[in-house]
């Protein structure tokens, strides 16, 4: 009734107006991002001019303060980055999409109300929480198991970021799993198959593109994460051979050496070049999972 | 539609409510902020092996003389240097010398840094309690940390990986140890790198295979006592000279324990009114008697002399 009387000449403005509001913050959110990439190339530049892009490419050895000679090779770090979120996604892209399952098909609607947001809770929990329970109860727990000295390696990281990439896995798995249409189920259903085998033969298939978004878009979120794997990995910058090994992240050494680095040094441009690095990663990631999941949609409509 | 107005007549409350209470507490902070600047106010930043001490110093401080507030944070000696040379900080702690790159940077952009020695530390090398070796010499703990010897065997101990804690690079003991201990060499690329030496303390304390070094005020506990699980070792110079342990007062006093170091705070320039009267604090009989307190060690005639030079 409200909005018939709101109509005329001063809602077609106020419509006008906001249509342009959202149009901007749309543009400002490109822009940024446009901004972000461009100060990253600009500050890196002066660092593969200083360091040569053969060192920083190739070299596994990361010592820009070293009193012999400084070095800055980034791959010893890209290693530990790309292991920890494989591991990661290893653990928790099977478990992940088990509970999605679980929560759009066999669930009652109950159980489902309960679970769902405990799931998305485990979002909230802070990232350096999550490294103090790395700290000092799975290094400890992994240390006794493995018999190990101590629990800082790449495995306590994966396990922490598995945690943290879950709620992102199930919330979008769940959700491109309601996404398929009802008919498919129910006709796979009529044809006798029971819940398991419409869950593994019909709807996953069906909806495996949005599953396989959710597992970009948990690995973009482990690739990132900092704090937890600052505090639990143990930060070692050797080249890594294993998971029970100390392991240094590109996000970590970022947040350890940006903090004392003088400004426009070239050890201050290579930690932009790590950056840059991470950026172009990350970027890719998201933009895959993008893809795949409009894919997706057009399919199913 | 009749439902939908009562449920509107009811929103309304809350909504004014809360736009009330948000405007309460803004009109709060406005008036309170002005109060709070009168009172002077002291940034001091850096060395973590610090940042109890003078934390603890500045809180004795603060209730003699309530008209300062000292705000201490940690974040390592690097961190602070680069705060006095930013201007972000009144008071920069730092555990090592300034770098000359950082002196260069700091006259190209006006900042003319001050320094003052509060305090003496005697950096610590500490293992878990369950190993059985009490003794080093400073050969063997660089060697350690270079990376070249790999076993506790070879130091007479149980068959067992060395398992490496250290600081991470922006720290002035992670520097301080490389350049009179590793004499210059790289660490080890297995160094753990931890965020404090609190840090240091919990994993060897937990790594029956560890090592690590930490300021000496971190080996005691909050009462003062020895810190359980953990033990200092004794430093020989070389192979020939006694043993000597960080925790022997008079063998620090007497330079007779092999690595110990002033601890510094610098400004920039001449020191305001309010900072020079807390390092006089500081530097008092009274400041220093918390400095022993909290396990560091007096500073030395010398560099008392230096520091009142300073202060002009």
């Amino acid at each position: 009734m409200r909005s018939v009387k709101k109509k005329g000449v001063f809602g077609d403005v106020r419509e006008g107006f906001i249509h342009r509001l959202f149009q901007a913050s749309g543009m400002l959110a490109i822009l940024i991002l446009a901004g972000i990439l461009a100060l990253l190339l600009y500050t890196s530049v002066p660092a593969f001019k200083e360091i040569g892009f053969k060192e920083f490419l190739t070299s596994t050895r990361w010592d820009p303060t070293s009193p012999e000679k400084p070095e800055y090779g980034f791959l010893s770090m890209l290693a530990s980055t790309v292991m920890i979120t494989m591991g990661a996604m290893l653990l928790a892209f099977p478990l992940g999409v088990a509970v999605a399952s679980y929560l759009s098909d066999v669930a009652s609607p109950r159980v489902r109300e309960i679970v769902k947001p405990i799931v998305e809770l485990l979002a909230a929990i802070p990232s350096v929480v999550v490294g103090f329970i790395g700290l000092n109860l799975v290094g400890p727990f992994l240390a006794r198991i493995f018999n190990l000295s101590n629990g800082l390696n790449a495995l306590n990281g994966s396990l922490l970021l598995a945690i943290m990439a879950l709620p992102t896995i199930i919330s979008i798995s769940e959700d491109s799993l309601n996404a398929v249409p009802a008919a498919y189920s129910e006709a796979s259903l009529a044809l006798g198959a029971n819940v398991w085998q419409t869950l593994i033969k019909i709807k996953i298939p069906a909806a495996a593109s949005g599953i396989m978004a959710s597992l970009m878009l948990g690995m973009g979120r482990a690739i990132g994460e900092t704090m937890t794997v600052l505090m639990a990995t143990g930060n070692a910058r050797a080249f890594p051979h294993g998971f029970l090994q100390s392991v240094r992240t590109l996000t970590a050494n970022i947040a350890i050496e940006l903090g004392e680095v003088p400004f426009f040094s070239t050890h201050y441009y290579a930690l932009f070049a790590l950056g840059l690095v991470l950026f172009l990663i990350t970027f890719f990631i998201n933009l895959s999972a993008d893809v795949i999941l409009e894919k997706q949609k057009r399919k199913l409509q | 539609m009749k439902g939908q107005s009562k449920i509107k007549k009811h929103q309304k409350p809350v909504a004014w409510l809360l736009t009330a209470g948000l405007s309460l507490i803004l009109l709060a902070v406005f008036l309170v902020s002005p109060v709070s600047a009168q009172r002077k106010m002291v940034q001091i930043k850096g060395s973590d092996t610090m940042v109890n001490l003078v934390q603890i110093l500045a809180e004795e401080y603060m209730t003699k003389y309530p008209g300062t507030a000292l705000a201490v944070v940690g974040g390592g000696s690097g961190t602070g240097i680069a705060a006095i040379i930013n201007g972000t900080c009144d008071l920069a702690n730092h555990s090592r010398d300034w770098k000359k790159s950082e002196l260069d940077l700091a006259y190209e952009k006006g900042v003319r840094p001050r320094i003052f020695a509060i305090a003496v530390d005697a950096l610590s090398i500490v293992v878990n309690e369950k190993n059985p070796i009490d003794t080093l010499t400073m050969a063997q703990v660089g060697s350690i940390f270079r990376g070249e010897i790999k076993n506790w065997k070879v130091l007479g101990g149980p068959d067992g990986k060395i398992s490496l804690y250290g600081r991470q690079s922006n720290s002035g003991t992670y520097s301080f140890l490389q350049e009179h201990v590793l004499n210059n060499k790289n660490y080890s690329p297995e160094v753990k790198e931890m965020n404090g030496n609190a840090q240091i303390i919990e994993a060897v304390t937990q790594d029956a295979a560890g090592i690590g070094y930490v300021g000496v005020g971190y080996v005691y506990d909050d009462r003062g006592q020895l810190r359980k699980g953990i033990k200092v070792l004794k430093i020989k110079k070389d192979e020939n000279s006694p043993e000597y342990s960080p925790l022997d007062k008079d063998a620090v006093y007497s330079a007779k324990y092999a690595i110990s170091r002033p601890l510094y705070q610098s400004t920039n320039g001449k020191p305001s009114a309010a900072v020079s009267q807390f390092l006089q604090f500081e530097l008092s009989p009274e400041g220093q008697a918390i400095v022993e307190r909290e396990g560091f060690f007096r500073i030395g005639k010398d560099l008392m002399e230096q520091n009142e030079k300073n202060l002009r």
